[in-house]
């Protein structure tokens, strides 16, 4: 049998068509909930980006008089226990959801890449030993994972996007690991190996097109996880240390003080809860539209 | 005589993406009292469509355009859903093409075989036997113990015959299998048939018999109403419709048909062309396309029309929907 | 079925293994001695050397790790150099508390999905299937704690109706479930969007398939047909899934006591978070491991056994 034509061959790993992208992204925008999705991450993250410029407070400004009040023209979400602003606190709060979720999500996309890629492509037994790896992180109930890292290492935020990248990489390591694997012996692999091209090549140039989308549907699906798990230990106290802003944090103090205003945790809970779904809404449909069969009913 | 089964000038469409399918134009069928009639045609002609039709569950994109299903007197079309449910199973019941999944997999034969007679006025361990009775009647070996067993746990041609088994228990006046032996090999194919001749006789009621098979519609039946792409072509006895057949699509098919192959060659016999799109149907007679016999009359869509040799009479003669038999 | 399981069981008891192993050197990661890593700032030398002694923790790491194994599988969770107990005693008596909560809340939010889901599958594309589907999605994705909070924040402080801290009075069962109502709630609702999903995606491909067209051509009450013909088949996969849900439902707990001021193994690790108290932490968080491997075995066991085909090649 003669190795295949360049054509067919690369027309099977060939990257989405522009057209087709875009085509594909309308259809997102038609969909209600993906409509909807889109306008709350874009909401997320046009306030988190300019929230320097549209917070009316200086988050970290005290002002102890004015301490626990509700909603007034002076401050639009009312007052913290030490009479910070809480909107410009949640702006800011904003600023380190983002940054953790793309922070987060980038690593764990390298980190799950490169070795997804090891273990497709390198001997079974390394292969083997990563999937036990994984298989044993996945174990864990990710808080308790990450309750037992902060104990010993110490509470702070980059731990927090440390167990978060850690508990996450599995995920994408598979997707990648699936597909490398299928495509390691096809022929026209084979015939491009025989040509002399180098593993990289082959890695870089049919088997990440391949990905692309399951990766990016994961990632999209992912961040709300990570934006969650942040606030959760924010709002245990073992993530961002005060005073810096996170929405966990401000829920903290708004339940230490849920008695005197429900305020705090109304207005910190509801960002977390919007972008949160504006993320899930939006997932689901780019899952909806890119391949109805990746749904994991 | 009225016959059991009437069905009159029946339409059927689905909605698709791609636009209505016409699947079923003016569709008759008779099937009378006591008779074991065959239903003939490839794969796509609307057999399938026409017995879902007739047991009314078709899928939710079709729609009726038209017609009657008269079932011993009464229409079916025009039923409730639970009148519907009384006639399933009890007066009419069917045997799947597919016995493998025709069956569900988790629940032992004995559970189904009960809930077939849910209707029956008797408590389960009379149920149970008169299950047991009619798998032993079937002729699976043991039945008092392996009714008990499921569904993965027999082999394919006995479970054609469990499902032929559940078919029969309640008695029903009307059988209609549809290509009960398609998804068997060629030797339960003679088993299955050989157990269909037995129980012809003693089956009280009539037998509505879908295959692509000739040969087996020739042996088993009486009448038989062959179709094409949704249409009814020709209709008759077994005898007129084999061995005169009228219409040029009835001819084609059964010189295709290999059992009448006599002198060994490499060229199987086939017909030109192929079947039309059931969107966009052919101006005039539908096997116009293909039909070697063609003339300018066969623009215009033909009627059934009587062969000479007999008097058609609304399911009784012989009849083909071609414009050479117009002889008036 | 037998390989089976014997392939499944083995696989758990290696990622136990595993597991242990980690969460054991951890304290070897973290540059600096393991005492003071284990104990923080505030352990007295007293107590760090008597940590040292009580877990061994001046031999080499594989001897320690092979005593630390054994111990495990002899009860034997290390000892508590604050309290003088040992870990294992302290995480079983918070251990109750939590596991009637993760039941409770596993109970409610299956029954209630498992209902929705089978509810929007039979009334597929009507408008009450497409709220469930929008509700399930944002059930899904609200953050537990959250829920948590405004259950709080709603019914407990503002309405009054439920209490709002503990775990209630020991030996009053009324009392107790009062006090579960709302942690239970908290961590219950995401999984009934999930079990909702997963079921009604089932349901609708078992509804497709041709036993239940065999069932509807003999005339069955479509109830039947629903409960006994497709629920049955497609209730499957969601068996599966109950373990990975323990595993979720145990990371909302953590939350639920803390929220709640309930006693339990969440809280327990919360503090001993907070306490810098590591033997304590590792040996929660081991129990609570080795519960939700525990759970998925189980899980997956029983999806197999409940299905005769899988049975059948015993």
């Amino acid at each position: 049998m003669s190795a295949p034509t360049s054509e067919p061959a690369f027309a099977a790993v060939a990257p989405p068509e522009e057209s087709a992208f875009a085509d594909a992204l309308a259809r997102v925008l038609r969909d209600p909930l993906g409509a909807l999705g889109a306008a709350l991450v874009l909401l997320f993250a046009l306030s988190a980006a300019l929230a320097p410029i549209i917070a009316p407070y200086d988050p970290n400004a005290l002002d102890v008089p004015a301490r626990l009040q509700g909603p007034s023209l002076a401050h639009l979400l009312g007052t913290d226990n030490l009479g910070r602003d809480v909107l410009s606190r949640v702006l800011y709060g904003g600023r380190i959801a983002l940054g953790v979720a793309l922070t987060a999500v980038g690593l764990s996309l390298i980190a799950g890449t490169v070795l997804g890629l090891i273990a497709g492509y390198g001997p079974r037994w390394l292969d083997n030993l990563l999937l036990l790896l994984f298989d044993s992180v996945r174990a864990f109930p990710v808080i308790m994972f990450a309750l037992a890292v902060i104990t010993v290492v110490g509470p702070s935020l980059e731990t927090v996007i440390l167990v978060v990248v850690v508990t996450t990489i599995p995920q994408y390591a598979r997707i990648i690991r699936t597909q490398t694997l299928s495509l390691r012996h096809t022929e026209f692999i084979l015939a491009e190996r025989s040509l002399g091209a180098g593993a990289p090549r082959v890695l870089l140039v049919h088997i990440l097109p391949n990905v692309i989308g399951p990766l990016l549907i994961l990632a999209s699906m992912e961040i709300p996880v990570v934006i969650t798990v942040e606030a959760g230990l924010s709002f245990l106290g073992l993530g961002v240390r005060p005073p810096t802003p996170s929405w966990g944090n401000i829920l903290n103090d708004g339940y230490a003080f849920i008695r005197n205003t429900p305020w705090l945790v109304i207005a910190a809970g509801i960002p977390l809860v919007l972008t949160t779904l504006g993320f899930t809404f939006l997932g689901e449909t780019l899952r909806d539209v890119f391949d109805p069969r990746l749904r994991r009913d | 005589m009225d016959a059991l089964l009437d069905v009159r000038g029946l339409s059927v469409d689905f909605h698709t993406p791609r636009g209505r399918v016409h699947a079923l134009r003016d569709v008759d069928l008779r099937v009378p009292r006591g008779e074991v009639v065959g239903l003939v045609g490839e794969s796509g002609c609307g057999k399938s469509t026409l017995i879902s039709a007739v047991m009314r569950l078709l899928a939710d994109n079709a729609e009726i355009r038209g017609g009657q299903v008269v079932f011993d007197g009464r229409d079916i079309l025009k039923l409730s859903e639970r009148e519907l449910r009384r006639l399933r199973g009890e007066r009419i019941a069917m045997v799947f093409q597919d016995p493998m999944t025709a069956l569900n997999p988790v629940l032992p034969i004995a559970t189904q075989a009960i809930d077939v007679q849910y209707r029956v006025r008797a408590g389960k361990t009379e149920k149970r036997r008169r299950a047991i009775a009619m798998l032993r009647r079937v002729g699976i070996p043991d039945p008092e113990r392996r009714i008990d067993r499921y569904p993965h746990e027999f082999s394919g041609g006995m479970r054609q015959r469990i499902c032929i088994a559940l078919a029969l228990i309640a008695g029903p006046d009307l059988l209609i299998a549809d290509e009960p032996t398609t998804a068997l090999d060629v030797t339960l194919e003679a088993q299955i048939i050989q157990l269909v001749r037995e129980l012809k006789d003693e089956v009280r009621g009539s037998i509505l018999f879908v295959s692509h098979h000739l040969g087996l519609v020739a042996e088993l039946c009486d009448r038989v109403t062959v179709m094409y792409a949704g249409e009814v072509v020709e209709t008759g006895t077994v005898h007129d419709v084999f061995h005169r057949p009228r219409h040029p699509y009835t001819q084609a098919l059964l010189l295709c048909d290999p059992a009448r192959i006599e002198a060994a060659t490499r060229d199987l016999p086939t017909i030109e062309g192929e079947v039309p799109s059931l969107i966009r149907l052919p101006e005039g007679c539908v096997f116009r396309p293909r039909c070697p016999h063609a003339f300018e009359r066969c623009l215009a869509p033909p009627p059934l029309y009587a062969a000479a040799d007999r008097e058609w009479d609304a399911g009784q003669g012989h009849a083909a929907r071609c414009h050479l038999l117009d002889h008036g | 079925m037998l390989i089976y399981s014997v392939k499944r069981i083995g696989l758990a008891l290696i990622i136990v293994l595993v597991a242990m192993t980690m969460l054991f050197s951890m304290i070897y990661v973290v540059p600096g001695d393991p005492a003071s890593i284990a104990l923080g700032p505030r352990a007295t030398p007293e107590m760090k050397t008597q940590l040292i002694a009580r877990m061994g923790l001046d031999q080499p790491l594989p001897v320690q790790l092979v005593n630390f194994i054994g111990g495990v599988f002899r009860g034997d969770l290390g000892v508590d150099v604050w309290s003088n107990r040992s870990v294992a005693a302290i995480v079983l008596e918070a251990l109750p508390h939590t596991l009637a909560l993760t039941a409770l809340g596993l109970g409610w939010s299956v029954a209630l999905g498992v209902v929705l889901g089978c509810f929007s599958a039979t009334h597929r594309g009507s408008w009450l299937d497409r709220a469930i589907g929008v509700l399930s999605v944002s059930a899904i994705a609200v953050p537990s704690f959250v829920v948590a909070l405004y259950s709080l924040l709603a019914f407990a402080v503002a309405l009054k109706w439920l209490p709002a801290i503990g775990a209630g009075e020991a030996g009053k069962l009324g009392d107790q479930l009062r006090h579960l109502v709302l942690p239970a709630f908290a961590i219950g609702l995401g999984w009934v969007g999930y079990i909702a999903r997963l079921v009604r995606a089932s349901m609708l491909e078992v509804m497709g398939e041709n036993f239940i067209r065999t069932a509807r051509a003999f005339g069955l009450p479509e109830r039947r047909i629903v409960y006994r013909y497709a629920l049955t088949v497609a209730i499957l996969p969601t068996v599966a899934l109950l373990g990975v849900g323990i595993g979720n439902l145990l990371s909302g707990a953590v939350f639920a006591e803390i929220v709640f001021a309930r006693p339990g193994v969440g809280k327990l690790i919360y503090d001993s978070v907070l306490n810098r108290n590591y033997p304590v932490v590792m040996g929660a968080v081991l129990v609570t491991t080795m519960l939700y491997v525990l759970a998925t075995l189980i899980a997956d066991l029983l999806a197999a056994l409940l299905d005769p085909r899988v049975r059948a090649n015993f």
